[in-house]
């Protein structure tokens, strides 16, 4: 009976130890870049990290999550490159010392959707007066209310409307404390209006009675940017490799390649990364393909 | 006389509040049959388990007698408990559990399962056996890790007559190579066929402690009559 | 309920087509919750057992832990390993967060628990029955537990599926210190929540329709082995 014990434990200390090893050998050439759920579920990254792949031979390992969750995940040195959209919190980030700069990559633009019926007519005005219109009627509204990038943008617009959501909270407002899709299938559900980026929207396969009431307007679009851990900061960023993955993005190449994601015939991504800011970001490292 | 093999001196045994023994005086020697009896509750159980080791006194002293290695113990009990291994298997568990070697479990086994007459149901489940055939089983555990004290808490209590028969027939045999046996029992029918020797406890107390002949002849305490005329008829 | 019927559709497709992606997810699913079942065994039979035979000051408070653990939230250990593996945490220089060794430490810690409170109460149970027999054979409190273990092994392997099946189906701990990195460590789980969050409700429910089948397989091969064995089928009476 000893000897049977013995030979499982065996066993299963090499299986662990055989574990530990497969995830060491993949230490080759990749890197971990936290990102937003709606930038992930809109597709853009299915489409844009083979191209990288392909043209460095790096692996981008990509994990979604808030834009707040993020950016706590590179402060805390668990990512090599972050890629958000809100342009205050990278700021911040910038100047906390976790990152050296922030390069500018593409907007993309948030969309007011809400039911068909239009009960607040909303529909066609611009954002702050169609925002102060669903609060006068009291109509269900869901945000967000995770600290997301998409949840910042929603609170300025309030702001922008004059509305002081602390104060006199609009009647049907809810916060679910969710990512955009599951927000998305409430909004649905209960035929409410949301604010969305157009990415997760485009993709979004449960409508129900939702449609786009509100877009275009300047002060939804929304600023897309990508930060190199700094590995003063955090000695075991894979510095190089995240480098090469920022400077393709804003590389003309990534640039062309993030022009040509569309859905349904509709581009949902605008480059916009500036040479200026490229400049500002430093000599591109040249990375050899093994 | 025999050398003695196990003295009890004025031995109590207490579990919190209750005292299951008190001031139990027995001085057992090799080779001896005694016999148990007593209203339930009255403390054989737990003089059985003194008598192994497995409780310890609370006052007094038990105290085992004569040089050389500690005697071996081995215990049955009403209800047998048996794994749900094959026979032969719940064979080797307990001499695994003593220490013994690989080659000499094997040999032990096959011969105790012989000696109880089961070594046609070998390598069955031993949970399908009849309650006599586990008996039987747990005898032939006991035998073969060669007991030199062999302690038996009302064997045949839960048996058929004809199991009752090939236990008791077993137990003799045992007791016939000369392993001292302590066997507690309701029976007493079976007292008188097994034992040399009959002591009766009381509320913990060991009231009676005489030669088998003269237990049943003797004028005995009011206590221990009145439990006799309670057993009659005999089995 | 046209997404049921959709869903089912979509399932038997999903299955008959041999998607290469959905099978090297089943795949990953099924070693790391296999994995971590018999990690959790090996700490969680030992913990159970001990904590059956041991008597000492403060079992009791021990035991009161154990049970509280139960009920542990799988996302709540996911946050605990996650906060352990992190770079910022204490075995950040590992660099094991968002692998699959994260994810089988998080659920072995996660089945433990269950393990640990079943198993002692089964050997409770049987020490009930078979405590003093052991005892006077000569076992140790220890060795009483692992006889017994044995003894009621039947019992043992429907408690060890029952950690796979708590493993496999949870979602929180895995996509915390996975990441549900696409291609890396993206389980059934992960992927039926992402395809849930992006609207796409069918999917997602032939997923779970999925992991249930796979489930199911599992559960049919542990029963076809234990009918070849003759005390195995007695003890399914």
């Amino acid at each position: 009976m000893n000897h049977a014990l013995r030979r499982a434990l065996n066993a299963v200390l090499v299986a662990v130890g055989l574990a530990i090893a497969g995830a060491a050998a993949a230490q080759q050439r990749f890197i971990v870049m936290a990102s937003t759920t709606s930038t992930e579920q809109s597709g853009l990254f299915g489409h844009l990290l083979p191209l990288f792949k392909q043209a460095s031979g790096i692996d981008v390992r990509v994990v979604a999550v808030g834009t707040g969750q993020a950016l706590d995940m590179a402060r805390r040195g668990d990512a090599d490159v972050v890629f958000v959209h809100d342009t205050v919190a990278e700021e911040k980030f910038v100047a906390d010392g976790f990152s050296r700069r922030r390069l500018p990559v593409m907007f993309n633009d948030f969309v007011l959707i809400g039911p068909a019926a239009d009960p607040a007519r909303a529909r066609g005005l611009e954002i702050a007066a169609a925002l102060g219109k669903v609060a006068a009627a009291g109509a269900a509204f869901i945000s967000r209310g995770d600290k997301s990038g998409t949840h910042a943008a929603e609170l300025r617009l309030w702001e922008q409307a004059r509305i002081d959501l602390a104060a006199a909270r609009p009647a049907g407002y809810r916060e679910c404390g969710c990512g955009m899709g599951p927000a998305l299938n409430m909004a649905s559900s209960t035929n409410a209006y949301l604010l969305a980026d157009r990415g997760t929207w485009l993709s979004f396969k449960n409508r129900g009675e939702l449609k786009v009431l509100v877009e275009g307007d300047k002060a939804l679009f929304n600023q897309y940017g990508v930060m190199v851990v700094d590995s003063a900061r955090h000695p075991h960023v894979k510095q190089v490799l995240a480098q090469a993955f920022a400077d393709w993005l804003t590389s003309p190449a990534g640039q062309t390649a993030i022009a040509a994601y569309k859905i349904g015939g509709e581009q949902l991504f605008f480059p916009d990364a500036t040479a200026s800011g490229r400049a500002r970001g430093g000599k591109r490292a040249e990375v050899a393909r093994p | 006389m025999s050398p003695p093999l196990l003295v009890l001196a004025d031995a109590s045994v207490r579990f919190g509040t209750v005292e299951a023994l008190r001031g139990v005086n027995l001085k057992l020697r090799r080779g001896e049959r005694l016999a148990l009896v007593g209203a339930n509750g009255s403390g054989k159980t737990t003089l059985l388990r003194l008598l192994h080791g497995l409780v310890s006194c609370s006052s007094g002293a038990r105290v085992m007698q004569g040089g050389g290695a500690a005697p071996v113990v081995a215990m049955l009990f009403q209800r047998p408990f048996v794994l749900s291994l094959s026979v032969r298997q719940n064979l080797i568990v307990a001499l695994w559990l003593r220490g013994l070697p690989r080659a000499e479990r094997s040999a032990r086994a096959a011969d105790a399962l012989h000696r109880v007459g089961l070594e046609g149901l070998a390598a069955r489940p031993a949970r399908e056996l009849s309650g006599g055939q586990q008996q039987r089983l747990a005898l032939a555990r006991a035998w073969a890790l060669r007991p030199d004290l062999l302690l038996l808490d009302e064997p045949t209590a839960s048996l058929d007559p004809s199991a009752k028969r090939e236990v008791e027939s077993l137990i003799e045999a045992i007791a016939a190579e000369g392993v001292t046996l302590v066997m507690s029992t309701h029976n007493l029918g079976q007292a008188k066929r097994l034992a040399g020797r009959v002591a009766c406890l009381e509320a913990g107390r060991l009231v009676v402690d005489l030669p088998v002949a003269e237990f049943f002849t003797s004028t005995l305490p009011p206590a221990a009559a009145q439990f006799l005329k309670g057993e009659l008829p005999w089995a | 309920m046209n997404t049921i019927a959709d869903s089912l559709g979509l399932a038997a497709g999903l299955i008959v087509s041999f998607d290469a992606a959905l099978w090297r997810i089943v795949g990953l699913s099924l070693r790391v919750s296999g994995t971590a079942c018999v990690l959790g065994a090996i700490a969680g039979l030992l913990l159970g057992t001990w904590l059956a035979v041991a008597r000492f000051r403060g079992l009791g408070v021990l035991v009161w832990a154990l049970n509280t653990l139960l009920a542990l939230p799988s996302v709540v250990v996911g946050l605990l390993v996650y906060l352990l593996l992190s770079r910022a945490g204490p075995l950040g220089p590992l660099g094991i967060l968002f692998t699959p060794t994260a994810m089988v430490i998080a659920q072995s810690i996660l089945v433990v628990p269950l393990i640990a409170a079943l198993s002692r109460r089964l050997v409770l149970d049987a020490l009930r029955d078979g405590g003093d027999q052991l005892q006077s054979m000569g076992a140790t409190p220890l060795q009483a537990g692992a006889v017994l273990l044995v003894h009621g092994r039947f019992a043992v392997l429907t408690i060890l599926l029952t950690a796979f099946g708590r493993a496999i189906a949870e979602v929180g701990a895995v996509m915390i210190v996975g990441g549900n990195i696409d291609g890396v460590t993206r389980v059934m789980t992960t992927a039926i929540a992402l395809e849930t969050s992006k609207g796409d409700l069918p999917l997602a429910l032939a997923l779970g329709i999925v992991l249930l089948g796979v489930v199911g397989l599992v559960n049919l091969a542990v029963g076809a082995m234990q009918l070849r064995s003759p005390l195995a089928r007695e003890a399914l009476v």
